[in-house]
Formats: C-alpha cells, sequence, structure tokens
C-alpha cells in the first residue's frame, strides 16, 4: 500500500474516503435514526438527473448535480411532509425519472462520451483536487451545522412530536438535513457510485447504534467505521485490482453480518448462562 | 375559591380576583376529519385554568387526535382553537406533553437524563448548551417520579413503565402551564399510578392538567372535570362518577351529560 502512496490519485483517493466517511458517518447517523433511508436513495439516484443536466449544459457535474439534487430533495421533503401515504410513490417516481432523465441528457451532449458506470459504482481513483476542496468544505459545513444544531436534532430524531410542542422548528430542520444530504450525494458518489450511496451512508451506523450511548459518538464511531471500510476497501481494489467503490461496500457488508452474528452469539451466550 | 363567573360568550375570558385569565383551552366548533372520515365533529370546549380534565372515550373515538389539536400537531378542518389566548402553534413552549408510550426509538442510543433534558429547549434556546440550572431542574423532575438514580441508563434498557415515568420527567421540566398527557398510566405499575396521581394533584395547584385515560377510578377520585370523546365531545364539570359515566368510558353516549352546574361556562349541548 505504502509504494501506491506515491501516486498523486491515490493520494486524492485515500483523502476522499476520508472527508466522505466522516460526512457518511455524520449524516448517516441521522438519516438512520430519523428513518429517511429511502428519502436519501430517493436524492442520490435522481441526482443523476443533475449530472445529464450539468454535462448538456457544460456546466461543472459536481455544481450542476449538487444543485439539482438540492432542488429534488426539497420537493421530495414537501411530497413526505404535505401526504404522508403517497410519499414514498412520489419519492420513487422521482428517483427513477432523475435517472431516466440524466441518461437521455448525456445521450444528448454532444461530442461527449461520459462512462456511465463511474457514476454508477464510483470513480475514487480519479478524484480530482478540486473535489477535495469541496469535500473538505462541505465537512466543515455539515460539522458546524449539526454541532450548532446538535441538541434539537437529537430531540428531532427522537421525538418529533414533543420537539414540536416545545417550539422547536422541525421543519426547517428536517429540510436542513435534507438538504445537506442533497449536498453531500455528489460527493459520496465520486467514492462509491450512486447505487452504493446508501450503503456507505447506512451501513456504518447500523453497526454503530448498537455500541453506542449517545449520537454524538454514534456519529463517531459511524465515521470511524466509514474510514475503516474505505481504506481497507481501496487496499483490496488496489492489489487485486477490483472496482473499488464495489470492494468498499463488500468489506462493509462482511462488517455489518461480523457485527450481526457477534449480537447473536454474545444474546445466545446470556440464555445459556442465565439458563 | 376565587371569583369565578361566565360573561359574555365572545369575550372569551372569565374574571378571576379581577385580573383577566385567558381560558387554558378554548375549543370553538372545531371538527377534523382524516383521509374523508370524520374524527371529530364539532367540538366546543371552555376550560378554566386550574382546571384538572380527564378526557375518557372509546378507542379510535379521537382522544389522541384531540390532544394533538390542542398541541398544534394537527390542524382542525374547521373551527378555532385557543391555548391561554393563543394560537396552539405559538403557544407551544407553554405546555408539556407525555405521548403514550409507543415503539419509537427503542434501540435509539440516548440515556435517560438526555431524553428527560428535551424538556428544558425551545425555539430561543437553539445553538446553546443545556446550563446547570438544566440538569439541576431535570434531576429534580426526575427525582420526583423515582428515575433518580437511573439517569445515566441508556433508555433502551428500561421497561415500558420506566420509560413512560422518563417522559413525564421531561414534560415537567418543561415547568408546563397547561399539561397534557396521553394515557399515562398505560404501561406503568399500580403502585407508581396511584403515585403519579397524588403527584398531578399536587402540580395542579399551579398548573392545568389535561389526562386521557382508560382508568374509571382515577377519573372519580383527582379529577375536576371530566369529558368524553366519541366523534362527538361532552364535557361534565364535577368530576363526580355516575353509573352512567362508566358506560360512557366504552360506549360514551351522547345524553349522559349533567347539566346546570351552578358555574358552568359552557353552554349546554345539544346533540341531534
Amino acid at each position: 500500500m505504502l509504494d501506491a502512496l506515491q501516486f498523486e490519485f491515490m493520494r486524492n483517493a485515500l483523502l476522499a474516503g476520508l472527508l466522505v466517511s466522516i460526512i457518511c458517518g455524520i449524516l448517516g447517523t441521522l438519516v438512520v435514526v430519523n428513518r429517511i433511508v429511502f428519502i436519501s436513495g430517493g436524492i442520490a439516484h435522481a441526482a443523476y438527473g443533475g449530472i445529464g443536466l450539468a454535462f448538456y449544459l457544460r456546466l461543472p457535474p459536481a455544481v450542476g448535480a449538487a444543485l439539482f439534487a438540492f432542488v429534488v430533495s426539497m420537493i421530495m421533503g414537501l411530497a413526505s411532509m404535505k401526504s404522508k401515504h403517497r410519499a414514498d410513490t412520489i419519492i420513487g417516481v422521482m428517483w427513477a425519472l432523475g435517472m431516466a432523465l440524466g441518461i437521455i441528457l448525456i445521450e444528448l451532449t454532444p461530442g461527449y462520451n461520459v462512462d456511465l458506470m463511474s457514476y454508477l459504482f464510483g470513480s475514487i481513483l480519479s478524484v480530482p483536487q478540486m473535489d477535495l476542496w469541496y469535500m473538505l468544505s462541505l465537512d466543515i459545513v455539515v460539522l458546524l451545522l449539526v454541532l450548532f444544531f446538535y441538541k434539537e436534532f437529537i430531540a428531532m430524531s427522537y421525538d418529533e412530536e414533543f420537539s414540536f410542542v416545545v417550539g422547536i422548528p422541525v421543519r426547517t430542520l428536517y429540510f436542513i438535513l435534507l438538504a445537506m444530504i442533497s449536498l453531500s450525494v455528489i460527493m459520496i458518489i465520486r467514492v462509491v457510485g450512486l447505487i452504493l450511496v446508501i450503503a456507505l451512508l447506512t451501513i456504518p451506523p447500523y453497526i454503530s447504534e448498537k455500541y453506542t450511548t449517545s449520537l454524538g459518538k454514534m456519529m463517531a464511531l459511524s465515521s470511524l467505521l466509514g474510514i475503516l471500510f474505505t481504506m481497507t476497501g481501496l487496499w483490496f481494489s488496489y492489489k487485486y485490482n477490483l472496482t473499488s467503490g464495489a470492494t468498499i461496500i463488500i468489506v462493509a457488508g462482511i462488517a455489518f453480518f461480523i457485527s450481526l452474528g457477534i449480537d447473536v452469539l454474545s444474546s445466545r451466550f446470556r440464555t445459556l448462562s442465565e439458563g | 375559591m376565587s371569583l369565578h363567573y361566565s360573561i359574555t360568550p365572545t369575550l372569551q375570558y372569565s374574571i378571576v380576583l379581577g385580573v383577566m385569565k385567558p381560558y387554558a383551552i378554548d375549543i370553538k366548533n372545531v371538527s377534523f376529519s382524516y383521509e374523508g372520515a370524520d374524527v371529530l365533529t364539532d367540538v366546543n370546549l371552555s376550560l378554566e385554568q386550574g382546571e384538572f380534565l380527564g378526557i375518557i372515550g372509546p378507542n379510535g373515538g379521537g382522544k389522541t387526535t384531540l390532544l394533538k389539536l390542542m398541541l398544534g400537531l394537527l390542524k382542525p378542518d374547521k373551527g378555532e382553537i385557543l391555548i391561554l389566548g393563543e394560537p396552539p402553534h405559538d403557544a407551544r413552549h407553554r405546555v408539556g406533553y407525555v405521548p403514550q408510550d409507543v415503539d419509537f426509538g427503542r434501540d435509539f442510543p440516548i440515556s435517560v437524563m438526555d431524553v428527560a433534558l428535551m424538556g428544558r429547549l425551545s425555539k430561543s434556546r437553539i445553538g446553546k448548551r443545556y446550563t446547570q440550572e438544566d440538569r439541576e431542574k431535570v434531576k429534580e423532575a426526575l427525582n420526583k417520579v423515582g428515575m433518580g438514580d437511573l439517569s445515566n441508563r441508556l433508555i433502551s434498557t428500561l421497561s415500558g413503565g420506566q420509560r413512560q415515568r422518563v417522559f413525564i420527567a421531561r414534560a415537567l421540566a418543561t415547568d408546563p402551564e397547561i399539561l397534557f398527557l396521553d394515557e399515562p398510566t398505560a404501561s406503568v405499575d399500580t403502585e407508581f399510578q396511584s403515585d403519579l396521581y397524588d403527584f398531578l394533584k399536587e402540580l395542579n395547584k399551579d398548573a392545568t392538567i389535561v389526562v386521557i385515560t382508560h382508568d374509571i377510578g382515577v377519573v372519580s377520585s383527582y379529577m375536576k372535570s371530566l369529558a368524553c370523546v366519541n366523534k362527538h365531545f361532552i364535557f361534565h364539570e364535577g368530576g363526580q362518577i355516575t353509573k352512567e359515566m362508566l358506560d360512557m368510558a366504552y360506549q360514551c353516549p351522547v345524553d349522559l351529560i349533567a347539566h346546570g352546574l351552578p358555574h358552568r361556562v359552557l353552554p349546554t349541548h345539544e346533540e341531534k
């Protein structure tokens, strides 16, 4: 691995993995405890429409896609608030529509053939310097926002109705959360691809939830696990020449089942020693 | 006993010792439907501050819906609700709320103390840290419900009854002018039930209390007034229990209400 570090693309890949894992740890924790995994998946996939639009209009793809994902997330947020029962349908339709729009727009873009696979499964090995700066500023913004609203995010996530009754603007917070997710999704796509965004966003928090005693610790442990998964995945993908995004997720998936196995065994052990 | 009489209904105020005091709860012609089905029809209620109101009624009769309307969590299709003279949305920080013990957040990584501390939150304190005073207040509230020793425990390790006590402490920590409780004794042990109501009685000296309950025995001994919700709403000032009221808890027939009490502030209801 060390010899790989002489390559700039590898150093960038490691930095990208680190920065994105931190965002995923913080936001993923909020996604999991607020049960908005589906809407996050919708935002990630619909963002592909933004990537297509950016290419078509010759805008920087990260900016175009981030703006598009932001608009989509706000519409999905409104839908989930206005009609709770139809929300999943509306999100599902936008999910598919966004992707279809992206594919058509890229087809229509003259003389430029974007590699769809690099968006589906990520291209962490070709992260430009520019994106690293975007990731870093996003990390800082997300961290500051979550720190500022920390008490309120906890309350909203734990008991939305009570939070409303004490006067917390839960709707505003919900939209702030969606906005942060939408702006981060593009960077997560860089690392693991849009198909795997949800995995990197949810697997570390699922594991951490069982071993932590507060939301802050859950965020911290999730970030650390994310870093561990991306680094290990990158190493495997470098060593065996595998698709990096998919390898990262396989590592995360294996860790998930290991932690599940430990749970089952330890509860079995507990019943045995009690009985 | 305070000087206590009703004046013109349009003014919506009662006069207590010469001070204009808005009703704790003032509901006028409120209706609410959910997906085309009427849940509540034409509800009227004017509740003085300092009351202790019990709300009974069959499951699915609209008790919780009515509570959520009063808390501003739901908006009525028709009619008007004032809490302490303000729309529910504006009165939010002045009321406390103990939700039913439902399944939410069972695995949520949070301590008893941190749940109870939520009672100290408000819009004006966003971005600020909890103060020492907050922690002391919450500690006191936890002690009152007998959860002081468990304040560092994770909420996921508690029993349903213990969790309910924490929710009560959390509501107390808000220093509410009105405390709303939705079946607070549903999952607590019987010993704590009477403790809780003794405690609410004490609290009632400073705050108005509204409790949804199934427990008729409690209704008779603690509550000053009684209402029954089954799509329609029946208010009974006085709170004494009758044989008919037992029926009311299950069936809530619309013709079983006492009338003509000396300081009645409600119009007598007429049902079609």
